[in-house]
């Protein structure tokens, strides 16, 4: 089976989350559990249902990933921009995105 | 402009605590994301790639410059420093906190702004001309009825729940400047023989996975009938549009299957009923709704024009943006500045908090602190002297806000795309950068000539690519972004939409694509030709053989 593991968006400030080994949600990809088999990506998603209704996340689901030179990345297209923000804003990017320097304000367009 | 009575303020005084109600309830775990999703949408905000967006409504895409401050305080307060005007004359935020959305909609509401009808399927915001007041051939300020229409519209209890989405576009000029002939309904000013005052009546285009242009359905629509013909079109509407199959529940649907000329006979037949008993201006209320866009105090233009002239002979640069960047004003000694939002390798349609307060200061000092929002995604300064141009031109410039490419190939027209939106199959935007850095060289841009190039990431057609000259749709193939091309679509007076010209290419194959195109259209193109009129003499015969053979 392929890897899988659980994304969401976070209820109160609608960023990309994913479910961890301890069931809590992390920003980072890196930090989420894997599911190698489909009973674990099964019960995987019945904790982040449970989260859903819990009002900590919105809509969690199964994406496919692989682990390439020991990191973990998404599969598809969509969810790699997920993972890592705008691919035309690589300044806003959750690795580099730090609103408490004001490094958002870019000032000019473009990269 | 327009500014709120009571009943508007208290209006989206009342929304803004409504929601925030809604809101707490929602973090509280008392409605269900199923429960909340349709409130949210009532109120613009949607859940996007990384976040929740907020769409903000700009009416007609005009703007004061104490709400542009206000965009951009937002953008730093509750955003990440910037904001994307849309091909709706809106703004989305990319990353507002959901628990701060009331206290972001109250502070909108301090500037008679809000996000109403920005989603769901009810009547959208309103758009309109961006040069509407000052365009030179102008019969009339189309704002004047696209405000009527915005106040009739708004929260209008028997169309909040239509079979779909409905947008509404007014021109007063018969350049089209707002695409309205590609709009589910398309008002276009006109006066009769006798010299009175109505409307052309255009129903049933739209974009998206089924593109029309729509039929007119009416040469002139006398104005005081306005409200009551538009309730019959949307009655006809909401009584047959398809509710069962979101994808044909557009009008553009139920007109095209109907046929225009009985879909036509079924609004004339509901307007007979209704047309003396339905909703009408109260008296005066037409006229106190064209006060406020009665036109500025203009100054006498002096010798405004001869100051122009030496400026553009003394500036190279300068003269290269008056030339490309500015449109006649109907007032001596005045013009239109455009501002483009497309500069040479850039995200089209952004803008950083700074240059919206820079535009804003632009506007208060030079432009009766008013400001416009193209459908085409660029700014506009509707009224500024012709011998204060070079001073508004040199703050641009300093704010990366002056690039001369309005109208050629770099001012393009691209969606969000994958890098933000939920729907999106593919990215726009980088494509968008590419090509723009393809053809940075303005010369060569120049001598290309107009060239309206749109790009959507899905077929929900954001990017209106249908309408573009040339045009690319993103589509997803087993995971692998796509691109098709189409050629030949035009969103103006003279709209068609684009047709499409071979299979699609792979992403790193697409800009060559459109440089062979351009180099195709250079090669066999006769004096004066833009791209548009050479592929509509000849066809896509050679641009066919020029794509396929070189790529």
């Amino acid at each position: 089976m392929t890897q899988q593991v659980i994304s969401a968006n976070r209820l109160g400030d609608g960023i990309v989350v994913y479910l961890a080994a301890d069931d809590s949600w992390c920003e980072f990809i890196a930090g989420s559990v894997i599911a190698l088999d489909e009973a674990t990506a099964a019960a995987l998603l019945v904790t982040a249902t449970q989260a859903a209704q819990d009002q900590v996340v919105i809509d969690p689901y199964l994406i496919d990933v692989a682990e390439i030179d020991g990191e973990v990345r998404p599969t598809k297209y969509r969810e790699l921009i997920r993972a890592t923000g705008p691919s035309i804003r690589p300044d806003l990017s959750k690795q580099n995105y730090l609103p408490e320097t004001g490094t958002h304000d870019i000032g000019t367009q473009g990269n | 402009m327009y500014i709120y009575d009571e009943i508007d303020q208290t209006m989206v005084d009342q929304r803004v605590n409504q929601f925030r109600d809604q809101v707490r309830r929602r973090i509280a775990g008392e409605l269900s994301e199923d429960e909340f999703k349709p409130l949210r949408l009532m109120n613009g905000v949607y859940l996007q790639l990384h976040a929740y967006m907020l769409r903000v409504a700009i009416p007609y895409g005009t703007l004061s410059a104490e709400q542009m401050r206000k965009l951009a305080w937002i953008a730093r307060k509750y955003d990440r420093g910037y904001g994307h005007f849309t091909t709706r004359q809106n703004l989305q935020y990319n990353w507002p906190k959901l628990e701060e959305l009331p206290d972001l909609l109250a502070e909108l509401a301090s500037v008679q702004m809000h996000a109403l009808q920005t989603s769901g399927n009810c009547i959208r915001n309103v758009t309109a001309d961006q040069y509407a007041g000052v365009a030179a051939d102008e019969v009339i300020d189309p704002r004047i009825h696209a405000e009527i229409i915005r106040q009739w519209s708004t929260l209008h209890p028997e169309f909040t729940f239509l079979p779909r989405k409905f947008k509404i576009a007014v021109t007063g000029d018969q350049k089209d400047r707002a695409a309205v002939k590609v709009h589910d309904i398309g008002l276009i000013v006109k006066r009769n023989a006798a010299g009175e005052l109505g409307f052309e009546v255009i129903v049933g285009g739209g974009l998206g996975r089924t593109p029309m242009v729509g039929p007119s359905i009416r040469d002139f629509l006398p104005e005081r009938h306005l409200l009551s013909y538009l309730e019959a079109v949307l009655r006809v509407y909401n009584q047959l549009g398809r509710r069962d199959n979101m994808y044909k529940a557009r009008i553009k649907i139920l007109v095209h299957e109907t046929g225009a000329e009985k879909f036509t006979e079924m609004v004339e037949r509901e307007w007979e009923q209704i047309r003396d008993t339905a909703v009408e201006l109260p008296a005066g209320e037409r006229e106190r709704v064209a006060a406020f866009f009665n036109p500025p105090l203009y100054d006498a233009a002096g010798d405004a024009a001869e100051t122009l002239t030496r400026h553009i002979a003394g500036d190279a640069a300068f003269a290269h943006w008056a030339d490309t960047n500015l449109a006649p004003h109907k007032a001596d000694g005045y013009a239109i500045a455009n501002i483009s939002l497309k500069p040479i390798g850039g995200v089209p349609g952004d803008a950083s908090a700074e240059q919206m307060d820079a535009v804003a200061a632009l506007a208060e000092r030079f432009s009766f602190s008013e400001i416009r929002v193209t459908h085409e995604q660029n700014l506009v300064l509707p009224h500024v002297r012709q011998d204060e141009l070079y001073a508004v031109w040199q703050t641009l410039k300093a704010y990366d806000l002056d690039t001369p490419n309005l109208g050629l190939v770099s001012d393009m027209i691209a969606c969000p795309g994958m890098d933000y939106c939920a729907l999106a199959n593919a990215r726009s935007i980088p494509l968008a950068q590419e090509i723009s850095a393809r053809f940075a060289d303005l010369d060569r841009q120049h001598d290309i000539g107009e060239l309206k190039l749109k790009i959507s990431g899905c077929i929900n057609a954001c990017g209106h690519h249908h309408v573009g000259h040339i045009g690319i749709l993103g589509v997803d193939r087993k995971g692998e972004e796509y691109y098709q091309i189409t050629l030949g679509g035009s969103g103006a007076e003279d709209a068609t939409l684009g047709d499409i010209v071979g299979p699609a290419f792979p992403y790193d194959k697409v800009v060559n694509a459109i440089e062979t195109l351009v180099d195709t259209y250079l090669d066999v193109r006769s004096d004066g030709e833009r791209f548009l009129d050479t592929y509509r003499r000849l066809g896509a015969d050679p641009f066919k053989e020029a794509l396929y053979d070189a790529n």
